[in-house]
């Protein structure tokens, strides 16, 4: 029995691929509304392989890693400085989170303004979105570094650079990782929006959007499918990393 | 520190008698003992927190090459005494000095209650044992060679290559010790070093420690809340009183070492202990 817990998560899977086929096959549904999983499979190798689903797919990977990227470039550094001192943290904590709650979308228009209608739009939005959780993740590691672990470094004669380097940035790394995780969600998130709505012409969220204009559902399904894939591969990528690099987490 | 310096340049340049590392260092704990001097003067120390007054010029001699127990009642300032000591805290007024020397101008250890907050996951045992040396700028090879003499010379059977959160819990507090020792300090300082372990592991724990204290000689301030470990382990037992603490008795004892099971039944062990009791329950009592 233990040997075939590794393969739970199939259960789900075909679960729901059994439901979807059991819905289509008993007309439950409108047909024309969800394609067979068969159609919406084919579909997708399509579009993936000779359609234009394969190079929307890296557009929209492209925008969501300049995004991320953008972000962490910005938000580590920044985090690391607030973080480090309780005091300023707090006195920057309220705009901090303002920004943080308020929901990127609304900043379209304000961005559109400023860098018109483009690649260079969505991925500053998305930027700013992510780089919000990012500085929150990375300046709340470094003030919950571990007092005696600091205290130690410094007994032993570490100065305060050698403290921040050997010990609170170290001390920092699973949340600046749980802040990446998150961040790259929302840029994501960000950037499929914008490629919906914003004058795109290519990108994941335009194929989603142009498939459901043009009333190709399996080409919908398969969009979104891919949106998801692309979701959750960034997601291990870095959770990847994470237990490569930061093997302490949680012990 | 002079002497136990020698003692290891001594060990670096004749690596064979490495082998018998014990009766190469038997040398160590007599020059030090010779030397009669106090090792830490502690003067006019004052320390109040908001709502209480912790020590009000309190002083105190520490001899050289002595395991030091304090023991007292509880919030009496145990703990705050060695970490203003070790300037860990800062204190309100008064002078600590080593041979008449400021701490920083010395080489000093320091273990944590906690181990498992006090060593560093993200390196290896033998990295975190290594790393007060790379503070001190040696290079690597050093730093290994210097680890390698420490390990030999206390005979710990450890998996170094292993991270502090795959050992158990007194394997780590054994690392830290040794981090603590790898800089061959002038002063030990250990704040209730094996109260969070189990007392089995304790016990090992003491017996490594008095072996260690044997092998290094090295003054040794151990705060204990646990009377019997105080006693076991001490050359001298500082007791002290209710706040603001004071002396309640500094009190002598010295059973050969090894001790072992059979010296917690020793008479003498019995009545230093009993001694020991009665006075902790008069300081006690007057609160």
């Amino acid at each position: 029995m233990k040997r075939l817990t590794p393969y739970l998560p199939v259960v789900g899977v075909v679960g729901l691929l059994l439901i979807w086929w059991l819905t289509v096959s008993t007309q439950l549904v409108d047909p024309v509304l969800l394609p067979s999983p068969a159609a919406t499979f084919r579909a997708m190798w399509h579009g993936m392989t000779s359609g234009k689903l394969g190079a929307d797919f890296l557009k929209t990977v492209e925008r969501a890693i300049a995004a991320t990227v953008i972000a962490a470039v910005i938000a580590i550094p920044l985090g690391v400085l607030l973080g480090s001192s309780e005091k300023v943290y707090r006195s920057v904590e309220f705009v901090i989170d303002f920004f943080r709650s308020t929901p990127a979308s609304a900043m379209f228009p304000l961005f559109l303004v400023l860098f018109g209608v483009g690649d260079r739009t969505k991925i500053s939005v998305a930027a700013f979105g992510a780089a919000l959780v990012i500085l929150f993740n990375v300046a709340y590691g470094v003030m919950n570094a571990r007092k005696t672990r600091i205290l130690a470094a410094k007994v032993m004669g570490a100065s305060p650079l050698r403290v921040l380097s050997d010990v609170t940035l170290l001390e920092s790394l699973p949340q600046t990782f749980v802040g990446l995780r998150n961040g790259v969600s929302l840029a994501l998130v960000i950037i499929v929006v914008a490629e919906m709505f914003i004058g795109s012409t290519d990108g994941l969220g335009q194929r989603v959007f142009e498939a459901q204009q043009l009333f190709e559902m399996p080409d919908m399904y398969a969009a979104i499918f891919a949106a998801g894939a692309l979701g959750y591969g960034l997601n291990l990528f870095f959770l990847t990393i994470e237990r490569q690099f930061v093997h302490w987490s949680g012990k | 520190m002079a002497v136990l310096r020698d003692a290891l340049a001594l060990q670096a340049k004749a690596p064979q008698d490495e082998a018998q590392g014990v009766a190469a260092l038997d040398d160590t704990p007599h020059q030090a003992f010779a030397r009669t001097a106090p090792h830490v003067t502690i003067r006019g120390l004052s320390k109040r927190f908001p709502d209480a007054v912790i020590y009000d010029n309190f002083d105190l001699d520490l001899p050289r090459g002595k395991l030091i127990s304090v023991f007292g009642p509880n919030g009496c300032g145990k703990s705050t005494l060695i970490n203003m000591i070790a300037d860990l805290f800062p204190r309100d007024a008064g002078e600590v000095l080593f041979d008449g020397k400021p701490l920083k101008d010395i080489k000093f250890g320091y273990v944590f209650q906690n181990y498992r907050e006090a060593l560093f996951p993200w390196l290896h045992a033998f990295d975190n044992i290594a790393y007060p040396l790379k503070l001190m700028g040696l290079p690597k090879a050093e730093r290994t060679c210097r680890v390698e003499q420490l390990v030999a010379r206390l005979g710990v059977k450890i998996d170094l290559n292993l991270y502090p959160y795959q050992l158990s819990g007194g394997q780590q507090q054994l690392v830290s010790i040794m981090r603590a020792l790898v800089v061959e300090p002038e002063i030990l300082f250990l704040d209730e070093p094996f109260s969070a372990l189990d007392y089995e592991m304790t016990l090992f724990m003491r017996a490594q420690l008095q072996r260690i204290f044997m092998e290094t000689a090295t003054t040794t301030v151990l705060v204990s809340h646990d009377l019997e470990e105080a006693v076991y382990l001490a050359d001298l037992v500082l007791l002290l009183s209710r706040r603001p603490a004071r002396v309640a008795d500094f009190v002598a004892y010295n059973a050969p070492r090894p001790r072992t099971d059979a010296t917690l039944s020793d008479p003498e062990f019995v009545r230093v202990k009993a001694h020991c009791l009665e006075v902790f329950q008069r300081e006690v009592r007057k609160g």
